[in-house]
């Protein structure tokens, strides 16, 4: 397999951008996802349901040290930060991070030191500023970062900010956002396996 | 986070500015994490070997990046020869980040379906592991005086860290939470006005002394020590999500040996019993809240 993980942070707006992201991902899909929506401190698995309604792959909410899997949506609970280790996640109740709890800049930070070149970052849709420093950890450790055409956002503030911390960034409206992820899980293994450095 | 190294790697001559990420090597620094957690547990006595790993690297390089120093091995050389040090990320390695009647709805379910069964129990021992500032155990015997179970009840609460500890038992917290801990317990579904508990003193909110009449604070450590007693409940949320799995499973055997059977064992809302190997001695209350009885 060439990517390890797939982590996507958004706040406002994400519902229905990671509904529309994830309704073009065939059920076979390979590389595990991890999303961190920001959201309030009492929310439960509403989220998690209504997702599900848009995706034959399996959506559950982050329990601690749930494994990586293929196939597989994870979303991160609220009220905990999220860690990516290898192969497993973490969780920790440290202070929010700019207001945030789950941080999207600590998931992807986690994700970008366990799985270096083998991560992918993507920043979709919302109101703040989270996600821009740990998609520059992501693309700084070898691995790929994508963003949502600000344009294209129900909200553009967190896809802007992402774009100025990453200019390499790929970006792209939904649609082809997807379409890229799909490419991406086809990249030949043997040509990560010889480049791959670790972990 | 690890930004300094790849920093330092930018600034180095132009071969390391076009590959900055082989200047980063996971598995040497993995070696040197390992290392200086080696050396803190034979110097200091602290076992912090069998933590979470992103999690504890995180915290680590906290403390790296606030000192200014270039990596994991720096960090050993300070801390190994300066208890001061050790003393500083001792704190920071520790997260005690807590709230009164946090998840209320645990709470509510608690009220519901656990006490009951204490009601049946002529003395109920409680163990509350982990308790950090205390603000959960202060909770608990909010709870329980509420429920007019307080007089039969002791609760043993412990923690790793003895200041901690002493904070837990002065019982003052800050002001400015008592609005959010004042609908936490109403969603908790309090029975009274929260604010009977505590006077403004202190610059703080000092509780109600006669809260803790029952309660006993003691350094315990989970990772090192053994079981002390036979409780009717274990509380212990939020704090084995920093142990690595093999650690969790050594810690789980020790509740299930310190729990009486049909005792209760209660873990944070996204805990779980599964892959533990006494996963099969217990029977889950009223899920998605994750309290266990034990049955076998």
């Amino acid at each position: 397999m060439s990517y390890s993980v797939i982590a996507i942070g958004t706040s406002w707006g994400g519902l229905m951008a990671m509904s529309k992201l994830l309704a073009g991902l065939p059920g076979d899909f390979p590389i595990p996802i991890a999303i961190v929506q920001h959201r309030s401190k009492d929310s439960d698995r509403l989220l998690s349901r209504l997702l599900q309604d848009s995706t034959p792959l399996t959506v559950c909410e982050i329990e601690d040290k749930d494994l990586l899997e293929p196939c597989k949506v994870y979303v991160a609970p609220a009220d905990y930060h999220c860690l990516i280790e290898p192969g497993y996640f973490s969780l920790t109740i440290e202070e929010p991070i700019r207001y945030s709890r789950p941080s999207i800049d600590v998931m992807f930070m986690s994700a970008a030191d366990t799985y270096g070149k083998e991560a992918i970052g993507v920043v979709l849709t919302g109101a703040n500023e989270d996600g821009s420093r740990g998609l520059a950890h992501i693309v700084k450790r070898g691995g790929k970062a994508l963003i949502q055409a600000p344009k294209s956002a129900e909200i553009p503030i967190m896809p802007e900010a992402a774009v100025r911390a990453v200019p390499s960034a790929e970006v792209l409206p939904l649609p082809q956002l997807t379409r890229r992820l799909i490419e991406l899980s086809h990249e030949d293994a043997d040509a990560l396996a010889a480049r791959r450095g670790g972990p | 986070m690890a930004v300094q190294i790849a920093e330092a790697a930018q600034s180095d001559p132009p071969a390391a500015v076009e590959a900055p990420q082989q200047a980063f090597k996971p598995d040497l620094e993995r070696i040197e994490i390992e290392l200086l957690l080696e050396g803190i547990f034979r110097h200091y006595g602290f076992d912090f070997r069998s933590y979470a790993y992103a999690s504890i690297r995180r915290r680590l390089w906290k403390r790296i990046e606030e000192e200014g120093l270039a990596n994991v091995s720096a960090l050993q050389e300070k801390v190994l020869h300066d208890p001061g040090m050790m003393e500083k990320l001792l704190l920071d390695l520790s997260i005690n980040v807590t709230a009164m009647f946090r998840d209320p709805n645990f709470y509510v379910t608690f009220r519901e379906h656990v006490v009951p069964l204490l009601r049946t129990y002529p003395f109920i021992r409680i163990w509350h592991a982990g308790c950090s500032t205390g603000e959960e155990v202060y909770s608990m015997a909010i709870l329980l005086r509420e429920e007019g179970l307080y007089e039969r009840a002791r609760i043993y609460a412990t923690d790793i860290n003895e200041v901690v500890l002493q904070r837990a038992k002065a019982g003052i917290f800050p002001l400015e939470r008592m609005q959010e801990y004042t609908d936490n317990y109403i969603k908790a579904g309090g029975k009274r006005s929260f604010s009977e508990y505590y006077t403004a003193k202190y610059g703080g909110a000092l509780f109600d002394q006669t809260l803790t009449k029952n309660v006993v604070f003691a350094q315990h450590n989970l990772v090192t020590d053994r079981s002390f007693s036979e409780f009717n409940v274990i509380l212990c949320r939020n704090v084995l999500i920093y142990f690595d799995k093999t650690l969790q499973s050594k810690v789980h055997s020790l509740f299930y040996d310190s729990l009486a059977m049909f005792g209760v064992l209660v873990l944070g809302s996204k805990e779980t019993l599964r892959f533990m190997a006494h996963e099969e001695c217990y029977q889950q209350i009223a899920p998605p809240e994750k309290i266990f009885r034990k049955v076998r």
